[in-house]
């Protein structure tokens, strides 16, 4: 099969982050305009004279990702074009939960048509692996490290799904590449919706997270399962349908039986290892057990395996 | 038919925005160019144009839908002042970059801190760096013209830069003149269709945007300097064509007021340059060869022209509403540079004022002119408080 993310790209041995933006060109296929961020995609992928990219693309900067996609969205829509292609942005953590997130809120207050894309890979990586907004509590980064004082980045990961569901929006969703047919569905499931939708998609990163690049898929499979990146999604509108319908439904769509505990995802990590080292860090990591336990509570996933 | 009416300079400029019916718009509200962004909402809601208006949450937005759209292949329009031009700044050297035929209104006013919402030229001389091309107008009448032009210049297949049309916050904005509105028809006949060659569409999937490394990235911009310079002569020819389609000639890069036998010239920007032109009139009058050069075109700087209207005058005296703090006169250094290592070298001094909308009376300009023809005056602050500076 010819994948409109053309091979060739710089992007790195195992990287997390392409693997997700090949599932979601493939499924969304040619008749689709693109906007990058300013990150790591954008990087590995249009490095002049080259370029990935089968389809119209077009990066403009880091933070206005959303803005430039309601640019194109009200073009089309103006210019009769509209069946011509969907408009998609598509945005690191960074370019979507920090910077990029005024840029977000405005696109999708207005109800512009455009799904927008986080890939999640939980960090500044284009940067060198600088703490995002995004970060999970306890990594270690290279603004956020481990020392004397501190145990990696002491606050909590934001919550950008529930920020961008308080918006009313159709349709939002968390995914991940270690669950591709669940990806792939709601990717086809967010584009039968007119208006703004969002997939935060988990995007292991082997230089960042300090992780075997052969055990990416596997790593964002363990993240679902330990409780840590609960897949779900957040509709508001039943299909097709037009108008406001209140708070929108949760629905948990990859259910967890048997928990796995998180040392068995974070032990895999370099980003996480002070934990292991440290005296200080065995309760740091009862800590992160705990935030799965919250969630497995509120997205109905069973207990730990013993 | 085509009427003259007297009305606000934002009602003229929305007008002629609306008659150069852009596809989309996006405009985030500041003093003074508020008027414009609400009487363009109010033309979109009547259904008097057929255009999107997209109510972004920040400048820096604005920018980034035009860019959108007008990568998309669709005419656009945003507008601010000040720190909404600062903020949307980023995105201009973006747009100047890929070469995107964006038109910018700035109704131009003061930079904080002190904050400050009266007139002076500081946001969009902030903006000169940038690869983009800078009209100024002197009043509302011309504000309305260099916007129909700014359009066919911007897309030019030669030129392809965005355009920035200054107005003086207020003294343009604010102010009911007598203008003349053309009409649809004529606009249309003037300005066609915007057809860009390329855009994005998946019938033919190009990049836009791509990350350049040193190999490529200077070549870039030299191109967008040698363009931009030579984007000089299709701006002339433009404005002649508007002068027959309009029956008004806004003159050349820059105005030339009583310049040919001077012996001593202001040069200045924007709506002052009416008062200037009066006290012109007066020393005149008096027997006083003075004159005034106005500059329209600030970006691409005018150099030859300038160069060629004053390199026989004695004296020239640069009057400027701007500052780069740390050095002095913005547009003065630029005038200086013009004749080094010329032939003719007239004696230049420069004076900065009215900064933040003070006040700008005819006699400070009667004592400029009398201080440039006797010595030469380095970054001369006039109309000074002395009691607000201790030492
Ligand atoms: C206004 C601005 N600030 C900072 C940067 C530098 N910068 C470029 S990419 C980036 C981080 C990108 O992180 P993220 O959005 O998470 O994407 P990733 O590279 O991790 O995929 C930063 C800080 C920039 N390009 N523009
Ligand atoms: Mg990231």
């Amino acid at each position: 099969m010819k994948h409109l993310f053309a091979s060739g790209h710089t992007a790195c041995v195992g990287c997390g982050e392409v693997l997700p933006v090949i599932m979601v060109v493939d499924t969304i296929g040619p008749n689709a305009i693109y906007v990058s961020a300013t990150g790591c995609i954008e990087v590995f992928s249009s490095r002049y004279p080259e370029s990935a990219w089968e389809v119209p693309w077009i990066h403009s900067l880091f933070e206005n990702a959303a803005a430039v996609a309601s640019g194109i969205a009200s073009a089309l829509k103006i210019s009769g074009r509209k069946n011509e292609a969907k408009v998609v942005a598509l945005a690191g953590d960074g370019g979507t939960a920090d910077i990029g997130l005024q840029a977000l809120s405005g696109m999708l207050e207005r109800g512009d048509d455009v799904l927008f894309v986080c890939f999640d890979n939980e960090a500044y990586m284009n940067t060198g692996i600088q703490r995002s907004g995004s970060t999970p509590f306890a990594a270690a980064t290279t603004t956020s490290p481990a020392g004397k004082l501190w145990l990696g980045k002491m606050q909590r990961k934001k919550n950008v799904p529930a920020i961008v569901a308080a918006h009313n929006v159709p349709y939002v969703a968390t995914a991940s590449p270690g669950y591709y047919a669940d990806l792939k569905n709601k990717v086809k499931k967010a584009l039968t919706f007119e208006g703004p939708k969002y997939i935060q998609i988990l995007s292991p990163c082997p230089l960042g997270w300090r992780s075997d690049p052969a055990m990416s898929v596997e790593i964002a499979k363990l993240a679902v399962q330990c409780g840590l990146y609960p897949l779900y999604e957040i509709v508001t509108r039943s299909e097709n349908q037009s108008g406001f319908r209140g708070n929108g439904e949760l629905r948990v769509t990859i259910k967890v039986e048997k928990r796995k505990p998180v040392e068995e995802y974070l032990k895999l990590q370099g980003r996480f290892r002070h934990l292991f080292d440290k005296p200080e860090g065995k309760a740091v990591i009862q800590e992160i057990q705990t935030i799965a336990d919250e969630n497995a509570e509120k997205y109905g996933y069973g207990e730990v395996a013993k | 038919m085509k009427k003259t009416v007297i009305v606000e300079g934002s009602k003229a400029v929305s007008e002629a925005v609306k008659l150069c019916r852009p596809k989309v718009i996006a405009a985030y509200p500041i003093t003074p160019q508020t008027h414009i962004v609400e009487n363009l909402s109010q033309i979109v809601a009547d259904g008097e144009l057929d255009a999107e208006f997209v109510h972004v949450e920040s400048e820096h937005s604005a920018a980034s839908v035009v860019l959108g759209a007008s990568a998309t292949g669709v005419r656009t329009y945003t507008s601010s002042s000040s720190q909404g031009l600062l903020l949307l700044l980023e995105v201009l050297y973006n747009l100047a970059g890929m070469r995107l035929p964006v038109v910018i209104g700035c109704v131009n006013r003061a930079v904080s801190s002190p904050l400050n919402i009266w007139n002076d030229h500081q946001d969009a001389i902030t903006a000169r760096d940038a690869g983009i091309i800078q009209l100024w107008a002197e009043d509302a009448q011309e504000a309305l013209d260099m916007h129909i032009q700014a359009y066919k210049i911007a897309e030019n297949k030669e030129v392809l830069f965005p355009v920035i049309v200054n107005l003086d916050g207020y003294i343009i904005s604010h102010t009911f003149e007598a203008v003349e509105i053309p009409t649809q028809e004529e606009v249309d006949s003037f300005l066609p269709p915007y057809q860009p060659e390329v855009y994005l569409t998946p019938k033919n999937p190009l990049s836009f945007g791509a990350f350049a490394d040193w190999n490529y990235y200077q070549e870039v911009r030299q191109i967008m300097q040698e363009t931009i310079e030579k984007s000089k002569e299709v701006i002339l020819e433009i404005t002649k064509d508007f002068a027959q389609h309009f029956g008004r000639d806004n003159g050349s890069l820059v105005e030339k007021y009583k310049t040919d036998d001077a012996e001593t010239v202001v040069i200045a920007m924007g709506s002052i340059c009416g008062i200037i032109k009066e006290l012109v009139d007066e020393l005149r009058n008096q027997g006083k060869k003075v004159g005034l050069l106005r500059i329209r075109v600030y970006r691409p700087f005018p150099k030859e022209e300038i160069y060629q209207a004053l390199k026989n005058v004695k004296n020239i005296a640069v009057f400027e509403r701007c500052l780069s703090v740390g050095s002095g006169g913005i547009v003065a250094n630029e005038v200086k540079s013009v004749f080094y290592g010329k032939e003719k070298q007239p004696r230049i001094s420069n004076f900065i004022g009215g900064l933040g909308g003070r006040d700008l009376p005819k006699d400070l300009f009667r004592g400029i002119v009398e201080r440039a023809e006797k010595e030469v005056i380095e970054n001369e602050f006039v109309a000074v408080r002395t009691e607000l500076i201790k030492d």
